[in-house]
């Protein structure tokens, strides 16, 4: 019935839509199995895209060839860029999206590639032969053959649902979970563990008084994620902001003895810096009132995503709780929030193409690997469908570097230090913080996209055209002066100081507070110079602004990477290296660093260990 | 944890500390040529030949100079390490070759580790295997000595008072990284202006701590004392009398005892008054004796003002007490404006009164009462470099750039005090982050 593929992804949520159509457009012949044909690219949790740190990883996917800053564009219902007052590293784009659209374009998207086929079914194990997967066997006892597979299980493994004292098998809402996969790898050899995490109730928006709340609208001038030329938004719909309050506090205790956060009933870790609303009313007994982002969950829909309101407590009590917020008063609810256990596995066990240490061409991507977020599985689904597509053609595989992406410190800290919790992206993760903005993600990656097959010779012509804009914009600047009385006159307005002698643009713009406009309509010469693409003079007023900061970073790349350039051969016997501490070994020996530099970055390894290490491949 | 990367330069003495007419310290990297030609006036470093030697002078910064060196150059691959590696052969101090090590960490050198200069020879394929784990072991067994030393030599809590440090600037780092990460959601701000107080306070701390080091190396290397004076002033009676008595003068401080008078055989006048001279240069502190009896204040005035060296502090002595007890109560002039010591080197009478001005002299006018020193050269550049980095923090303040360029020097200070304690940072930011404020929607 079937043929045999190059490629099988198991789970069709952010993580492998993205495999799906990254193995696919590389040339693999692709099947994408989900226990639901109607929920593909689903939003299970809020309807957006982006926000600090996320907002770039959907770039540097789009930059790489993925669809997911394709897919936002397309269905978003408001843009905002967030961290504006900020410097350009911090400015993150975030999207709210309408889910249904945005899951049909998903799905329209991936049946417009005739490389990849579908089928509707529980995948309830894996075909292995002498430690190497080979295809799948499903729940309708199909056996399907392939040269690679690619988890992205979501929270369905074993999926456990709590509200209240009340507690069912499933994997999101009114969805079953999936069984046997976990039990199967846990026999293999694999280590296992349990996560939580949460989602607030759903509101019939048609209930709610919108007047005594704030509202957070879109911004003027909408950008968007994709480099493409999806068209910007030219209508948006707002959020509306409310709070809670000690009334309402009150009544959530009341359910505190039925919570299965407190009475011990989940085990699994949930997010810190994602808690529920009781834990922060627990946790933070002092702070007032919290935070409420009410969000629309469409265009033409009516149903409301509480942001901030992420609860497991007994349905009644999450009712009479939000009742009491300004603006919830009358309010009808869709469904209640609720807390979902789930099986992950820790993400040590994995190499850094997201491939299986014990089972080869086996790959995980997204919530099995312990991260949170669509667009931190949207980025492991797309770099697992590489690589997996990669095995399959017994190519080289695909690696991003923490110093070019924030997927490369996304994916080297999982499998370098694994993780406690659920993983969400911060850009205080990343050591290299400025380098990795959302301005430069095209310029950073599109050329590696391009290499792999992913990134059209249409596009790398664009970034080669920016690139060389923006180089040849800044040397202009460096060149184009001018005169104190050109220029004082606006600087005192800005309440700048004045210069005294013919000056550069290019120094100028180095000042804080002075921009572009400030130049704009002196003469002729400096207009000239400024009438290029907004990309182009965007970037080069950023490389000039913040010149020597950059510099400074990549000067520690450089000395870090001296480190990453030493490679630890596989077979490298730990335990014959006499010299090493003790617990530097047993880090070692379960992590099996690739580089000296990622040995380096494990806890417990100590600078000594390095030494030494360096020594012994050296022989 | 942290790696120093090996491609700096690095930088250790290659002779044994006290005594010998020279020293030598030995520079390898990259960069070694270029860095000592960037302070060695003679001829231009840059353009000559591997193993050649070069005749000139080390300047500091303002153009002091430290000292009269020859030079030995070896073009890398032709050297030990098979970097490029200049050895600089000085005059034997230990004050000297303090002032040279002091500026090339300034300049961008980093203390060598213990068998350093052999790691990197081994790794450039200088050894055989054996060879190798004899390094091996040596780095290993340093680790574990140096920790302990370097716990030993944290006398007065300074690693608590490191810790503590640290602590709060991870919270002003967390409060900064709170209002990058978090800043849609409903988190406070970080108030600038106590930011900077904060910032002021442990700039402040690092300070007096990187200053300790002066003390810590005092008591580590001593410092060097001339006793000059006139034939016959008791300089020899003095040198005894203060090294029979207490061979080490500031023990109370330190857990490490040294003399910190090194015993110089060659009595000043001996030898000629050029050498006297030059030894002089080379010294951080003079203590002049003069005999009551012979010698007029006038004429102690006049030797002294030709003796003296800037930056040099200055003990004036006056002898022989007991020939003529009550030239205590004559009114003598203030020597630059410092009190003159009436003293009998020969009775051992008010040697006391002399030890705690050399000690004070010694230590400089540093707050002593916590008892911080730091000794480890280690962790003197880490105090160096966080010092550097809170200086740039105080200046983006100042110029209100926006957080994530200041969150670049908070992680650079936290980072070089990380290498005193050994701890990570952006785990801790995090973690810090999670625990203190309320965010997450």
């Amino acid at each position: 019935m079937f043929k045999d593929y190059d490629v099988i992804v198991v789970g069709a949520g952010h993580a492998g839509c993205e495999a799906a159509h990254a193995a696919a457009t590389l040339g693999s012949k692709v099947l994408l199995i989900t226990m639901d044909m109607g929920r593909i690219g689903q939003m299970s949790c809020n309807p957006a895209m982006g926000g600090v740190a996320k907002g770039q990883i959907v770039r540097e996917i789009d930059a790489l060839g993925g669809m997911s800053g394709i897919v936002t564009d397309k269905t978003m219902i408001q843009f905002r860029m967030l961290n504006r007052s900020k410097g350009p590293a911090m400015w993150s784009p975030r999207a709210q999206s309408d889910r249904w659209k945005f899951a049909e374009e998903w799905r329209l998207r991936l049946e417009a590639n005739t490389n990849i086929d579908f089928w509707q079914d529980m995948v309830a194990g894996l075909l292995i032969k002498d430690s190497r997967v080979i295809g799948v066997r499903t729940g309708l006892g199909m056996e399907i053959k392939a040269k690679a597979v690619v988890l992205t299980n979501g929270t369905f493994l074993n999926g456990l649902i709590h509200i209240g004292e009340k507690n069912f098998s499933g994997g999101r809402s009114a969805e079953k979970a999936a069984t046997g996969i976990t039990e199967q790898l846990i026999q293999l050899g694999f280590e296992a563990g349990r996560m939580k995490t949460g989602t607030p109730p759903r509101i019939d928006g048609r209930s709610l008084n919108y007047s005594v709340m704030e509202e957070q609208a879109g911004d003027e001038n909408p950008e968007k994620f994709s480099y493409t030329d999806t068209p910007p938004l030219t209508k948006q719909k707002p959020c509306y902001i409310t709070y809670t309050n000690q009334e309402v506090h009150e009544i959530l205790k009341t359910g505190f003895d039925k919570s299965p956060m407190f009475t011990g009933r989940i085990q699994g870790r949930g997010p810190r810096y994602c808690p529920s609303v009781e834990d922060k009313i627990n946790r933070f007994a002092d702070k007032e009132r919290h935070q409420i982002f009410v969000e629309p969950e469409g265009w033409d829909t009516i149903e409301i995503y509480v942001n901030g309101f992420s609860t497991s407590l007994p349905e009644e009590v999450q009712h009479k709780a939000l009742s009491k917020v300004p603006g919830f008063e009358n309010m009808r609810m869709f469904r209640p929030g609720y807390a979902i256990e789930y099986d992950y596995f820790p993400p040590t066990q994995l190499n850094h193409t997201l491939e299986t240490k014990l089972v080869s061409n086996l790959y995980f991507a997204g919530q099995i690997n312990g991260t949170t977020g669509y667009e931190e599985a949207a980025c492991q689904g797309l770099m697992a469908g590489i690589n997996a597509h990669l095995k399959a053609w017994e190519k080289d595989p695909f690696i991003l570097k923490r110093s070019e992406a924030y997927i490369g410190v996304l994916i080297d800290d999982l499998i370098t230090k694994g993780t406690e919790e659920p993983y969400r992206m911060f850009t205080s993760r990343a050591e290299y913080r400025l380098l990795l903005r959302q301005d430069n993600a095209d310029i950073r990656l599109t050329f590696l996209g391009h290499t792999l097959g992913l990134i059209n010779e249409e596009r790398q012509k664009k970034t080669s055209s920016k690139i060389n804009g923006y180089k040849e914009l800044i040397q202009q600047l460096k060149e184009v002066k001018v005169n104190p009385e050109e220029i004082n006159t606006r600087f005192e307005q800005k309440g700048l100081s004045p210069i005294r002698e013919k000056t550069a643009v290019s120094i100028l713009l180095k000042r804080p507070n002075v921009e572009v406009e400030d130049f704009l309509g002196i003469k002729e010469s400096i207009d000239i110079v400024f009438r290029k693409n907004k990309e182009v003079v965007e970037q080069a007023i950023i490389e000039i602004k913040y010149e020597d900061y950059f510099a400074k970073e990549l000067s520690m790349v450089e000395k870090m990477q001296s480190l990453d350039d030493y490679i630890l051969y596989e077979k490298l016997n730990y335990d014959s290296i006499q010299a090493l501490s003790t617990e530097g070994r047993e880090k070692l020996k379960k992590i099996r660093p690739k580089t000296l530099g990622q040995a380096s970055r494990i806890s417990g390894v100590s600078a000594s260990d390095i030494s030494i290490l360096l020594i012994h491949i050296n022989k | 944890m942290s790696v120093n990367s090996i491609d700096d330069t690095i930088i250790a003495p290659a002779t044994a500390p006290g005594k010998g007419a020279i020293a030598v310290l030995r520079l390898s990297g990259k960069k070694a040529i270029e860095l000592v030609a960037s302070v060695f006036h003679g001829k231009n470093l840059l353009q000559q030949n591997t193993h050649t030697l070069h005749f000139g002078t080390l300047r500091d910064e303002q153009g002091m100079v430290l000292d009269e060196v020859v030079v030995s150059l070896f073009i890398a691959p032709q050297s030990f390490t098979k970097e490029n590696v200049v050895e600089i052969s000085c005059h034997g101090s230990d004050y000297i070759v303090r002032k040279i090590m002091e500026l090339f960490i300034r300049k961008g050198a980093r203390t060598a580790k213990p068998g350093e200069f052999t790691l990197r020879a081994f790794l450039n394929g200088r050894f055989d295997l054996s060879q190798a784990e004899a390094v091996a072991d040596l780095i290993a067994a340093d680790s574990e000595a140096s920790h302990k030393t370097a716990m030993k030599q944290m006398r007065g809590g300074v690693s608590e008072e490191i810790k503590k440090l640290r602590e709060e600037l991870i919270n002003f780092a967390s409060l900064i990284e709170l209002e990058l990460d978090f800043s849609e959601e409903d988190v406070e701000f970080a108030d600038r202006s106590q930011l900077e107080a904060l910032v002021q306070r442990i700039r402040q701390y690092v300070y007096t701590l990187s200053n300790s080091f002066h003390l810590g190396n005092a008591i580590k290397t001593g410092v060097n004392t001339v006793i000059a004076g006139r034939p016959n002033a008791g300089k020899s009676t003095l040198l005894n009398a203060l090294l029979n008595e207490e061979r080490a003068i500031v023990s109370e401080i330190a857990g490490t005892t040294r003399d910190t008078i090194e015993e110089s055989s060659d009595a000043i006048e001996a030898i000629g008054v050029q050498k006297t001279y030059e030894k002089i240069k080379t010294s951080s502190i003079l203590v002049y004796v003069f005999d009551v009896e012979q010698t007029s204040s006038d004429e102690a005035q006049a030797d002294i003002l030709k003796l003296m060296q800037q930056g040099m502090s200055l003990v004036v002595v006056a002898n022989k007490l007991d020939l003529k007890p009550d030239y205590r109560d004559q009114v003598l002039p203030h020597f630059m404006n410092d009190p003159v010591l009436y003293l009998s080197a020969k009775n051992k009478e008010h040697l006391e009164e002399l030890k705690n001005t050399l000690y004070q002299c010694a230590v400089g006018q540093q707050n002593m009462e916590d008892n911080t020193v730091i000794t480890n050269t280690r962790h003197f550049e880490a105090l160096e470099q966080c010092y550097q980095a809170l200086d740039r923090i105080l200046s983006g303040l100042a110029q209100r750039i926006p957080g994530d360029l200041l969150a670049q020097d908070i992680r650079l200070a936290l980072y070089h005090l990380g290498l005193i304690t050994g701890e990570v940072t952006t785990d801790d930011l995090l973690g810090n982050i999670f625990s203190k404020f309320c965010i997450g929607k």
